[in-house]
């Protein structure tokens, strides 16, 4: 076992109920700083519940979540987020209305300190920081090669660009830890091999722990360095990516018996 | 320049240029009567519909009661101006007085916006319909109540009745009289309604285009995704509602202050109604379109007053005309092409039940 100050996300016993079903039962994880962490398993799992615990969307019924060794159990979304942790959803969810600079304008501004006040009657840290917050979320967009639909409303994006705008919004909160639930879902293979170069390329810069949630294992098994397999809420297999895929009990959940 | 810049500036100095045009002709005597009596109410129905947009529009939050804040601002002010003037040992400039009317017209209308608020923008769904609807009946059944004399004694307050004066009462003055009204004095006038009209415009312009207005905008478009990236929903949901109502607050000022005898039924569920079908279609989201829906949905059922019978008709036809414009792609296109600030979302936008539960 590591020493705790290397990891990132620790999951203790945690369970949720939705009136007579256990979604997650008892589940144990760990991430450590920097690591590339898969999710897996079939569908209904409760993978996507996992998610929604530790972004505080639902309660736990019990059990603990612990990010870079403070308790975050019970906090409000937007607690957590300020405490580090940012995410993208399985159905996609961007500012619609908004245009792409927007979005991610939108996650960069808890970090902005202009009032309302100063907004409205335009005082000079209005400017200089909206100026700031443009440079930053165009400078992100790049990332993504986006830049050049800066102004296009989201809802207009091709489906592969909105995923990855979401992962831009979500980095624009700055996060020890990013949370990504099937970013590669409805991809063609180009698109998914194109991704995984930036989920690697986003690791490397912005020094970023991340977990997903995939179903394309072409994509799990060429990226993540641990994985945890899900089915029925409860752990299913754990450890090392080759090894977890190749074992029998994963092979029997996902073919189905 | 960036586009929403330049947008925001074409709105502002067109409507400048055209309110002060018309105030400029109608003090040179050039308009005819009809044309003058409907330019102040529509500066102020004008202000009242950027004002909700604020909170429909922007903020994707159904309002019913926008008379409501409309009426507090108007009987607030009215009664302010009326006690000021009735003290003869006041001697306040007429300016002066209107000014302070005004500011604590809005105050009070917004106080009740974060009175409203508080509790019920906490909660999701279409629970702020539900009460604004109410808080608009009941603002109108109190003003409808309230009677306030002033004598040589001072203030005395009645309600569903006048209240009795003391025998040594000298010099009654009836200010707010339940059912008939109030009459506050007539300071309002084309110059100051555009003024104030501008100022509004200016402020809603801002709020929008900073950071604040962009949180309003996300918990609109996706309440959970904004929650996610740390945006403190209730926070900013109160603060757009408590500008909305402000400004509601600074448009019933305006308004009392611009009829001779002011009856509280005026701010029935009908002038909610109306001030948002003036959002609805001139474009939720859009402050141009409301300004220019407001003008032409006001003003028409008056210039077609003589043809009578018809004149609902052609009201009809210029509102689902209206919708078209707003809606069929040809429209919409062109709209993209020209760069004109289109309305961010369509009808289902507000009106469709928000997805409850988890996020996927
Ligand atoms: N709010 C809720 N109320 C009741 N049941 C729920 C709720 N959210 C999820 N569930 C149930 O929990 C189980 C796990 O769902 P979850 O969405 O976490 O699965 P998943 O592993 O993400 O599946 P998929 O791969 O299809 O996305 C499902 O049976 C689902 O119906
Ligand atoms: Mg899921």
């Amino acid at each position: 076992m590591c020493e705790k100050s290397t990891s990132m996300l620790e999951v203790k016993e945690l369970s949720i109920q939705f009136g007579g079903l256990r979604a997650v039962d008892g589940l144990n994880m760990r991430v450590k700083k920097g690591q590339l962490y898969g999710l897996i398993g079939p569908n209904g799992a409760g993978k996507t519940t996992v998610f929604n615990m530790l972004t505080g969307v639902y309660k736990p019924t019990s059990g603990g979540i612990f990010l870079d060794g403070a308790n975050i159990t019970g906090k409000s979304p937007v607690e957590i987020n300020k405490s580090g942790i940012a995410r993208t959803f399985q159905n996609i969810r961007l500012f619609k209305a908004m245009s792409v600079l927007d979005n991610v304008k939108v996650g960069m501004q808890n970090r902005t300190k202009y009032t309302t006040i100063e907004g409205i009657l335009r005082l000079p840290r209005y400017f200089k920081e909206e100026k700031q917050m443009n440079e930053k979320a165009v400078e992100l967009l790049k990332v993504f090669d986006l830049d050049g639909e800066k102004d296009a409303l989201s809802a207009n994006l091709p489906y592969g660009k909105q995923r990855k705008l979401e992962i831009a919004r979500a980095l624009a909160t700055n996060p020890k830890l990013l949370l990504l639930d099937e970013p590669a879902a409805g991809m063609n293979p180009n698109e998914t091999a194109e991704l995984m170069d930036t989920i690697r390329f986003v690791r490397e810069k912005f020094d970023m722990t991340i977990l997903l949630i995939e179903h394309d294992m072409k994509l799990v098994a060429g990226i993540c360095e641990e994985l945890t397999v899900l089915n029925f809420g409860q752990e299913l297999a754990q450890g090392e990516t080759s090894a977890v895929l190749n074992d029998p009990k994963v092979i029997t959940a996902y073919l189905g018996d | 320049m960036r586009k929403q810049t330049k947008n925001n500036l074409i709105t502002f100095a067109g409507t400048a240029v055209l309110f002060f045009t018309f105030a400029a002709l109608s003090q040179a005597g050039v308009l005819n009567n009809m044309i003058t009596g409907l330019l102040v109410p529509i500066g102020i129905y004008v202000i009242l519909a950027i004002s909700l947009n604020l909170t429909v529009g922007v903020l994707g939050e159904l309002s019913l009661g926008h008379a409501g804040f409309m009426c507090v601002g108007a009987y607030v002010s009215g009664t302010v101006s009326l006690v000021i003037q009735n003290s003869p040992n006041l001697n306040v400039p007429d300016w002066l007085r209107f000014t302070v009317a005004i500011i604590l017209g809005g105050v009070m209308a917004a106080v009740f916006g974060v009175l409203i608020g508080i509790p019920v923008l906490r909660l999701r769904g279409d629970y702020l319909a539900i009460v604004t609807l109410g808080f608009g009946e009941i603002m109108k059944s109190l003003a409808n109540n309230i009677y306030l004399v002033m004598d040589n004694n001072g203030l005395h307050f009645g309600f569903t009745q006048a209240p009795e004066l003391a025998e040594n009462s000298e010099g009654a003055n009836e200010l707010l009289r339940g059912p008939i009204g109030m009459a506050a004095p007539q300071d309002t006038n084309i110059w100051i309604v555009t003024v104030v009209l501008l100022i509004c415009l200016a402020i809603l312009m801002m709020f929008i285009d900073s950071k604040s207005g962009r949180a309003c905008m996300a918990v609109r478009d996706n309440y959970i995704a904004a929650q996610s990236v740390g945006i403190n929903v209730t926070k900013f949901r109160l603060m757009a509602f408590t500008i909305s109502a402000a400004i509601a607050g600074v448009a019933g000022a305006l308004y009392s202050h611009s009829i001779s005898l002011l009856a509280a039924k005026k701010f029935d569920y009908n002038l909610s109604i109306l001030i948002l079908v003036f959002v609805v279609l001139g474009g939720l989201g859009s402050l141009r379109g409301s300004i220019i829906a407001t003008i032409i949905l006001y003003a028409l059922p008056e210039i077609f007053r003589e043809v009578g019978n018809y004149r609902m008709l052609i009201y009809a036809i210029v509102l689902i005309g209206m919708m078209i414009f707003n809606n069929a792609p040809f429209f919409v296109q062109l709209r993209e092409r020209i760069g004109a600030s289109a309305p961010v979302q369509k009808f289902k936008g507000i009106f469709k039940k928000k997805n409850a539960g988890g996020a996927e």
